[in-house]
């Protein structure tokens, strides 16, 4: 009821706390700067971003390049600091192992990127069509999502990697197709919760049409959840693209520069040139854990049961 | 209860005819069609021919799904292009393993997991907290595969304290009566059978169950600190019970809800972790059949260890949910 003249005591000006008043994003992002965890999230996935843009730059070699084939031996690996051209020394095939690292970096971020990019619009699309149109659609769409959960995560990603046959595209479509369900059932969860809100009510009282409420009061309100689940899944999805090729399903060639192809050749090597390992899993880590940092402190800003700053 | 039961049961079954209808159809849009698929790729043009007539392949696809599903009712799942031998003794073969593997990477996750959880929680705040959210946090992002890798390094070639690889010794002369090596070792008295199989258990248990210890170690810690403080919390310390008495009955048993469902939801987590693990440490099991299978592109051997991969995760969250009503009476109403 808004207040009026002469209607019992004068309201005495509200204030407005700091921060109130600007955009849900605007807010979050304020917060998001301040958080320390998210900072250093920022900071590691910027370095990767840097380097997998930079890798013709950075790489002193090409990606799949053997600079030092006639340096290795079935039985010797030239280590790191042997030969001053290769700071991080060679692998298996005779490989430049630093520019095999950093050519990896670019591989891994367009699996990445491309595949949770895939997995994000398939799933919003069904989520939205389930969530929006409600009925049998729902239902219809539920259930296909509940057949694609029957299966664990990296088997789907597999299944679907048999059809389409070896090689990076087959990895993306196969872990972008393995997250929709995620995706999906998350938009939905969120605009069903959302149904009943105050100003959807507003919104239909006033006669908006269904397709503009869903569009543009519906899904703005509820794609954050989502958002927060993409950035997430960008870890899972380096993870897993690292799975499916250490399994095997990368295609290409066996020196073909791709953090997980680089730990199956690795495995034979294990007892004498432990770096071959180590580096490629710590570089699949470090990214892993950059896009989680930052993923959970926005879902953390995001929150409203944590938004008190 | 149990019409409870039967509901659910029910409404796996549209579940599972959705996911047969799919795997029927991916099987036949493989790559040169389903003969080849059975046969392999060096299969002669007579040979698909022959198969196509054996299988009924040929004739209408509805025709042929039909077929297929009444097969697989009777528990036929096909047979095995690199072995040879059905896919169901196949699986029968190497799930004890996998179960036995399993059981100790829940176990780790699970004692360590739900301890660390309250803990971190009781000291809000302090080093203890700090260093479980580190732990877990890098137990997400360290891939399973990568973990095997290190635990292997460190126990098994630098420190070889534990076996590298395999489910037991092979000089080992062990009875097997079961499949699940150490049960077997247990049953028929050869206890030295039984501590081998256990030690070749220890670092892939590890390696698999660290992801789900992670988790275990967060919701565990987000469910206590939620439900310490709580009204009931403060009046059974006001009521001057002992310290032991709270934690047990009314901490632990209200924050326990989620960490279980939490539970539930890592069985498809480790059976995507075996995969992986079980390569890593040769470890006969289904993962790494599984993962010869994806190799050799023995489509059979997928197929049906999907579905029935998909039957075991559904019966699983089944008993997960069943056991809410023990552990909260309240659910039970409904």
């Amino acid at each position: 009821m808004p207040p009026s003249a002469g209607d019992g005591p004068t309201p005495t000006e509200p204030t407005i706390p700091d921060g109130a008043g600007t955009g849900l994003w605007k807010d979050a992002f304020r917060r998001l700067k301040r958080n320390p965890q998210a900072i250093a999230g920022a900071i590691i996935v910027g370095l990767f971003l840097l380097v997998a843009i930079l890798a013709p730059v950075l790489a002193p070699f090409g990606g799949d390049e053997l600079p030092g084939r006639t340096e290795i031996t079935p039985t010797n690996i030239p280590g790191p600091g042997e030969i001053d051209a290769y700071p991080l020394g060679l692998d298996r095939f005779g490989g430049d192992l630093l520019s095999k690292l950093i050519w990896g970096a670019q591989a891994s971020l367009l699996i990445g990127v491309v595949s949770t990019a895939l997995g994000l619009v398939g799933g919003m699309i069904l989520g939205l069509l389930a969530g929006g149109l409600g009925g049998w659609v729902d239902s219809v769409i539920m259930r296909f999502v509940d057949i694609l959960l029957s299966v664990p995560n990296l088997l789907l990603a597999v299944s679907i990697a048999a059809i389409l046959g070896q090689g990076p595209y087959a990895v993306m479509i196969a872990i972008g197709v393995s997250q929709v369900p995620i995706f999906a059932r998350l938009l939905r969860a969120s605009m069903l919760s959302q149904r009943g809100s105050d100003y959807i009510l507003a919104a239909q009282t006033l006669g908006l049409s269904r397709s503009t409420i869903t569009m543009s009061h519906l899904l703005p309100n509820s794609v954050g959840p989502v958002i927060v689940q993409a950035t997430l899944t960008l870890a899972t999805a380096v993870i897993d693209a690292a799975a499916l090729s250490f399994l095997g399903l990368g295609g290409g060639r066996p020196q073909t520069a791709e953090w997980g192809r680089m730990l199956t050749y690795a495995q034979a090597e294990l007892a004498n040139s432990p770096q071959l390992a180590f580096l490629p899993g710590i570089c699949i880590a470090v990214t892993a854990l950059g896009f989680t940092l930052l993923g959970e402190s926005l879902r953390e800003s995001l929150d409203p049961k944590t938004r008190k700053k | 209860m149990l019409r409870v039961i039967g509901k659910r049961l029910a409404l796996l079954v549209p579940t599972l005819i959705g996911l047969s209808i799919l795997l029927f159809l991916w099987v036949r849009n493989l790559p040169g069609g389903p003969a080849t698929a059975l046969l392999g790729e060096r299969a002669t043009p007579e040979a698909v021919e022959r198969v196509n007539e054996l299988y009924g392949f040929n004739e209408p696809i509805i025709s042929q799904y039909f077929t297929y599903m009444g097969k697989l009712l009777q528990g036929d799942f096909g047979t095995s292009i690199n072995t040879g031998r059905p896919v169901l003794e196949e699986f029968a073969t190497r799930f004890p393993g996998t179960v036995e593997l399993t059981i100790v990477a829940l176990i780790f996750a699970i004692g360590i997991g739900i301890p660390l959880g309250y803990v971190a929680a009781r000291y809000y705040g302090r080093f203890v907290d700090h260093g479980s959210v580190v732990l877990s946090l890098l137990g997400i992002t360290v891939p399973v595969f990568f973990l095997a890798f290190i635990l292997k390094y460190l126990f098994a070639i630098q420190w070889p304290i534990l076996p590298p690889d395999g489910r037991q010794d092979p000089r080992m002369d062990a009875t097997h009566v079961t499949d699940f090596y150490v049960l077997d070792g247990i049953l028929t008295g050869e206890w030295d059978a039984a501590w081998d199989a256990f030690q070749h258990l220890i670092l892939p248990g590890i390696a698999l169950g660290t992801i789900p210890l992670a988790i275990i170690v967060r919701i565990t810690r987000a469910s206590v600190l939620e439900v310490q403080n709580a009204d009931y919390v403060r009046t059974a310390r006001a009521k001057g019970l002992m310290e032991k008495t709270i934690r047990n009955r009314f901490i632990l048993r209200n924050a326990m809800l989620p960490v279980v469902t939490t539970i539930g939801l890592q069985v498809g987590l480790l059976i995507s972790g075996a995969v992986l693990t079980e390569t890593v440490f040769a470890f006969n099991g289904i993962g790494r059949f599984l993962r010869d299978a994806i190799f050799g592109l023995d489509y059979p051997v997928l197929q049906g260890f999907i579905i029935i991969i998909a039957i075991l995760y559904a019966v699983i969250n089944l008993i997960v949910d069943i056991s809410y009503s023990i552990i909260d009476p309240r659910v039970r109403v409904s």
